[in-house]
């Protein structure tokens, strides 16, 4: 198959390689993704439980936006740059494994939820759309982070992961 | 740090029923690290946010202790479950955690942020040192794994 192809190639550029083989360096990008991922996921949830209406209800959501998501931003984009790198030193195993698959389709449905949310609700009418919405992606992260976890534990090619 | 007390504890607790049953059923230690990782993902975030607050860039329009009563307790809520989930990774590996310096290194740095935490946050100074052991905190925690 051309993507396996795909993936073999780039478990074999010289950065995934290098991750693959050293003993310190996939630990320490594996540190920093977990580390950004709790930065996204704890941010969004301030967020969440805005919209929900459960916390931060003396402020609007617009103005609790602003200052949060800036935040969940530049960790999202350390978290997929972490991430990217930690996948490519075993890209072929973790594009076959379920649990990872099943994370990228709930970030995927993440994004989609959030882009429906400005585009058809948006950060002005409080009302039910907006705990849906909330609601959708507090639940979507927290799968996210276990399929993250579960990958780990079901990898092959990384026994040291326990 | 190792002692052959330790080690004899750590042998007691593996055999254990308990331990033996978490070691037994594969779902539990990777469930239980998933709570793990969302309590401290809370932890993360408001400790980010208080230390923000400080430096003045954001909730701006709101008084440090509002901020402050919002965020603090989730940083306490956090603990317990954090505490209940780490004392069950414990006894499901018990040699694997306690005899490792990096667990010992995570639990020095978990009583310094504590410490820290029930100091007033009134200074730039609180927040980075707050927000500099809860990510010494991840990144031990994570090393556990490989030591």
């Amino acid at each position: 198959m051309e993507l396996d192809a795909l993936l073999r190639s780039l478990e074999a550029t010289r950065f995934a390689t290098a991750i693959r083989e050293s003993e310190s360096l996939f630990p320490w990008v594996e540190s920093i993704h977990v580390l950004a991922i709790t930065l996204v996921v704890g941010s969004i949830a301030i967020v969440d439980l805005r919209l929900m209406g459960f916390a931060s209800r003396e402020r609007s959501v617009a103005r609790l936006t602003a200052d949060v998501l800036p935040c969940t931003w530049v960790a999202f984009g350390v978290a997929a740059i972490s991430g990217a790198l930690l996948f490519s030193s075993n890209a072929f195993d973790y594009a076959h494994n379920s649990y990872f698959q099943a994370k990228f389709v709930c970030l995927v449905l993440a994004g989609l939820n959030m882009s429906i949310f400005h585009l058809f609700i948006g950060e002005d009418i409080e009302g039910k759309g907006m705990r849906i919405a909330g609601a959708a992606s507090l639940l979507l992260w927290i799968c996210i982070v276990t399929c993250g976890r579960w990958t780990g534990f079901t990898i092959h090619a990384s026994p040291l992961l326990s | 740090m190792r002692t052959p007390a330790l080690d004899k504890f750590c042998t007691w607790l593996e055999e254990t029923p308990l331990s033996q049953a978490i070691q037994g059923a594969g779902w539990v230690v990777p469930s239980v690290q998933t709570i793990h990782i969302l309590a401290i993902a809370a932890v993360m975030a408001s400790v980010l946010m208080l230390a923000l607050r400080l430096a003045g860039i954001v909730w701006r329009d709101q008084p440090l202790p509002l901020v402050y009563r919002r965020f603090r307790p989730v940083i306490w809520w956090s603990l317990p479950v954090l505490l209940a989930t780490g004392i069950v990774m414990i006894i499901g590996e018990p040699a694997r955690s306690l005899a490792n310096p990096v667990f010992q290194l995570k639990m020095a740095l978990l009583v310094s942020a504590i410490v820290v935490t029930l100091l007033p946050f009134r200074n730039r100074l609180i927040a980075i040192v707050s927000m500099a052991l809860w990510v010494g905190i991840v990144f031990a925690g994570r090393w556990i794994a490989y030591y």
